[in-house]
């Protein structure tokens, strides 16, 4: 393993650095971590290997103009913070605005093992075993697993006497099955993740095996017939279109300079029932979307976006939160030192409710049951969403298997379309979030069972 | 990089070592206006080394702390696969001309200028239209060194532009743009603004759409979005030799229509795909895939062709981890039919810019399914408004099989792919 590189003295070296430049505000980060990652294609390891990475960025604020230089070599940065600070002036020419936060002096360090040391053969063991139970399947093609953790350490420095140092470690696992017949081929996958719990990716073996049958019997399953359904989503699915639905349109930095998005998006106008709380909160403990503080050094809340079916929140960088006269959410986030803090989701979830599974499908007639996530997408006002699995539910009972469908709907007619909310709140660790560039940031998502009526389904 | 080598080798049979640095200047634009400026520059050293005939691989950002990156290295070793390939000892190299000297000394004006050009056009046209985007320009560095002796050394620049618009009337949310790169400076702004006032025209009227099957034409844009990531998995040699991919045993073949052809080429001059050699140092070449429908080859990097034995095709490329094989352009063959006969032949169809989600089904088995973010509704051989809430479904294999015509001019998207307008005969449509 590497020796981490000292950037505890640059932090203070760019500390007295910044100081001595004139800007508006001037922000630095320090990164310093490395990961391990083991892929698997087939029956065989694919690539195994292991990462370091030391880098640094400056972002300065000039009369709301913002410069931003990011790096690798921790030498020369006086010319760096220079550079950052004259682009900032070049672009310029308003008053700044940034919501005041109180500067801090803190250290958060990851108190679980750290997952990159743990030994390199007990990783491969786990994912041999999940491969061996893939491959027991019949009529399995082949196989996809990839494995990665990292372990990090990030310095944030500002000109308002911010310094903050913390650690934070991240596992993700994906398994994937395929099976194919003659030019049939079709794919189904697993995704989890933790803050580094190694534990939390062990013992998977029967979902792992339910899922390479689930492929299999897909080979032979019919197309849903496009068009308009009631549908339940399971936690996992509803975690994710709770994400995609609402959650991005809450993200500020789509509405804080768009008059016309601010009247769409003003608070108190009804978005669902009375029923409907979603939230999103940084401040839950050990999800992967956790944490204290945010890359503008603001400190994680808990926010509710919709309470009892209205618009009541959102999500706020320093800047969004100043120019829209919110308080700060602690949302500005940056995968990593390469790239600013934007507006970004943490943990978003849909508040559990009182119905039973059994209360949401009984008097389904003819729907689709949607479960497990293959992605989504958003536009703000259109959102798709793709289930890893379907089933049509007849006369209140799941009936037989479908194959995976995409489902589509408008924001501002399908969460008032969510007409049962059920009693089993799940959050799905296996998420990563891609915006302006930055993918995958972690993320948690979740939801208890869900039903939407007149839900748009792509088939044939 | 010698001594890195040098350490390598101490401890395994072979090592590569490849060492990439990217300097970059990035302007960006947010509602209408120049919002923030980025400079980025990263540089990571890989190291590839064969010990005991299996691979080992480590990455790190850090030049000094090459024992480190040996001791990482070789500790992967002990669980890599075995190598079945040799390091190319190639010295010298195809002249493919991707660097073009004039990008660097661009100044940052000059690339604002050309942001606020596209949006001023874009806003004159559509008042209340926001626009965000921006313009990059970038410099990469690249060097290889390897145990047989084999070397690279290249530099490439890149200059993009891009924009995007959001129209809100109400609750209705429209979204146009464009975008273009070059390894050359890109000077004029128009054909960038061209295209959008064209999507912003097009999209001026609503329409409605049935819930039925319709002809439809994709757009490259669409091509890009629907079509491409199943074909780029289907014709990717690791896929096919893993038996995922449904063409993988048909070479020689008529799986396609008759008019499709398509390649992959990383010898085009001076676009920002192109390369002398691939990130192992195996020579740039173009690939056929699809010759008159027939599949044609598949693409291949060192350990894959070796697998599959057969060679490779030039096409290992990293993405921070080990080489594997990777599109570097795809390109489209040309058909025989303006834009506007493809349009005046149907009477009532789709004509589809933009899918959300298109990529998130089963795309091994060549599934695509969407909602239009920006589409058009054609009646009567003439577009006549913009469709919404709309979904279509379709699997490449059966839309590629029957084609009922080809555009007669291409344009290249995102970079990776060239390719004219498709013309499909009939496709799933679900609407509200």
């Amino acid at each position: 393993m590497a020796k981490p590189v000292d950037i505890e003295s640059a932090a203070q070296r760019l500390a007295e650095i910044i100081k001595k430049q004139k800007a508006d505000y001037i922000e630095a980060r320090l990164e310093e971590g490395n990961s391990s990652y083991i892929t698997y294609r087939g029956k065989d390891l694919e690539s195994i290997g292991r990462t370091t990475a030391v880098g640094g960025n400056v972002r300065a604020l000039v009369k709301g103009g913002w410069g931003f230089v990011s790096f690798n070599d921790l030498t020369g940065l006086s010319d760096k913070v220079k550079l950052a600070v004259s682009q900032a002036r070049f672009v310029g020419n308003e008053k700044s605005q940034l919501a005041p936060v109180e500067s801090a002096t803190d250290t958060i360090l990851v108190k679980d093992k750290n997952p990159v040391a743990i030994h390199l053969s007990e990783k491969k063991q786990l994912l041999d075993e999940y491969n061996e139970v893939i491959w027991r399947t019949p009529r399995i093609q082949t196989s996809v697993i990839g494995y990665g953790d990292g372990r990090k350490k990030v310095i944030f420095i500002s000109s308002t006497d911010s310094y903050i140092v913390q650690e934070r470690a991240d596992i993700t696992l994906r398994v994937t099955a395929i099976a194919a017949d003659g030019g049939e081929v079709q794919q189904v996958g697993l995704s989890l993740g933790s803050r580094g719990d190694f534990s939390a990716i062990q013992g998977i073996h029967k979902q792992v095996e339910g899922m390479a049958r689930h492929a299999v019997d897909m080979l032979s399953a019919p197309y849903a017939k496009g068009g308009e359904y009631t549908v339940v989503l399971d936690p996992v699915l509803a975690g994710v279109f709770v994400h995609e639905a609402f959650g991005h349109l809450s993200e500020s930095d789509f509405v804080y300079e768009n008059d016309r998005m601010r009247e769409i998006m003003v608070l108190g106008k009804t978005f669902g029932g009375p029923e409907l709380n979603i939230i999103d909160s940084a401040a839950m403990p050990g999800l992967r979307g956790s944490f204290k503080y945010d890359e503008e050094g603001v400190p994680a809340t808990k926010t509710y976006l919709i309470r009892e079916g209205k618009l009541v929140g959102r999500l706020h960088s320093r800047e969004t939160a100043a120019k829209m006269k919110e308080q700060t959410t602690g949302n500005a986030r940056a995968i990593n030192y390469r790239h600013p803090p934007i507006v970004r989701m943490t943990n978003t979830y849909i508040e559990p409710c009182s119905a039973s599974f059994e209360d949401i499908i009984g008097d389904i007639k003819e729907g689709i049951y949607a479960k497990n996530w293959y992605g989504g997408v958003t536009s703000m006002e259109m959102f798709t969403f793709s289930a890893g699995e379907a089933y049509m539910i007849r006369n209140g009972k799941i009936a037989e298997a479908v194959r995976p469908v995409v489902l589509t709907g408008n924001v501002f007619n399908t969460l008032k379309n969510i007409d049962a909310i059920g009693n089993d709140l799940d959050m799905n660790q296996g998420g990563g979030c891609g915006k302006g560039g930055q993918m995958p940031l972690p993320v948690s998502n979740g939801s208890p069972h869900i039903r939407i009526r007149h839900c748009l389904v792509g088939g044939r | 990089m010698e001594d890195i080598l040098a350490k390598a080798r101490k401890q395994a049979e072979e090592a590569e070592v490849f060492t990439a640095s990217v300097e970059e200047t990035h302007v960006q634009f947010e509602t209408n206006r120049l919002k923030h400026i980025q400079s980025k520059q990263t540089r990571s050293v890989a190291l590839r080394i064969i010990k005991e005939g299996r691979i080992g691989y480590a990455v790190t950002t850090e030049m000094g702390d090459s024992q480190s990156l040996v001791n990482n290295a070789v500790e992967t070793a002990h669980f890599g696969m075995l190598a079945k390939f040799g390091f190319p000892s190639l010295t010298s190299y195809l002249q493919i001309d991707v660097f073009d000297p004039t990008v660097e000394p661009i100044s940052i004006e000059k690339m604002v200028r050309l942001g606020e050009e596209v949006i001023a056009t874009v806003t004159k046209h559509t008042p209340g239209i926001l626009c965000e985007g921006g313009v990059t320009k970038g410099i990469i560095s690249i060097r290889l060194l390897n145990s047989r002796g084999g070397q690279a050394d290249y530099r490439k620049s890149i200059f993009s532009l891009g924009i995007e618009g959001n129209l809100i009337r109400g609750t209705d949310m429209l979204f146009v743009g464009e975008s273009e790169s070059s390894c050359h400076p890109i000077s004029e702004s128009k054909t960038i603004s061209d295209s959008m006032l064209w999507q912003l025209e097009m999209a001026k009227e609503q329409a409605s759409s049935p819930t039925k099957s319709l002809p439809v034409i994709f757009t490259p844009h669409a091509v890009a979005g629907a079509i491409m990531p199943s074909l780029m998995a289907a014709f990717n040699g690791k896929i096919v030799l893993q038996g995922a991919s449904p063409i993988g045993s048909k070479v020689g073949q008529q799986i396609f229509d008759k008019k499709l052809k398509l390649w992959d080429d990383a010898t085009i001059i001076y676009r920002p795909q192109s390369r002398p050699c691939d990130d192992e140092g195996v020579l740039s070449q173009r690939t056929p895939l699809i010759e008159e429908g027939i599949v044609a080859g598949f693409l291949y990097d060192l350990q894959t062709a070796a697998l599959a034995k057969t060679k490779s095709t030039g096409n290992g490329a990293r993405n921070g981890g080990l080489p594997t094989p990777s599109p570097s352009a795809f390109v489209i063959a040309l058909g025989n039919a303006t834009f506007d006969e493809m349009v005046g032949d149907i009477k009532e169809g789709l004509v589809i810019e933009q899918l959300m989600g298109a990529e998130q089904g089963n795309i091994l088995g060549g599934d695509f399914s969407g909602n239009v973010l920006l589409g058009y509704k054609v009646e009567n051989g003439k577009i006549v408004g913009r469709v919404k809430d709309t979904m279509v479904s379709g699997n490449i294999y059966h839309v590629l099989k029957d084609i009922a015509a080809i555009g007669n001019e291409a344009k290249w998207v995102g970079g990776f792919l060239q390719t004219p307008p498709i013309y499909c005969p009939s496709l799933s449509v679900a609407a509200k």
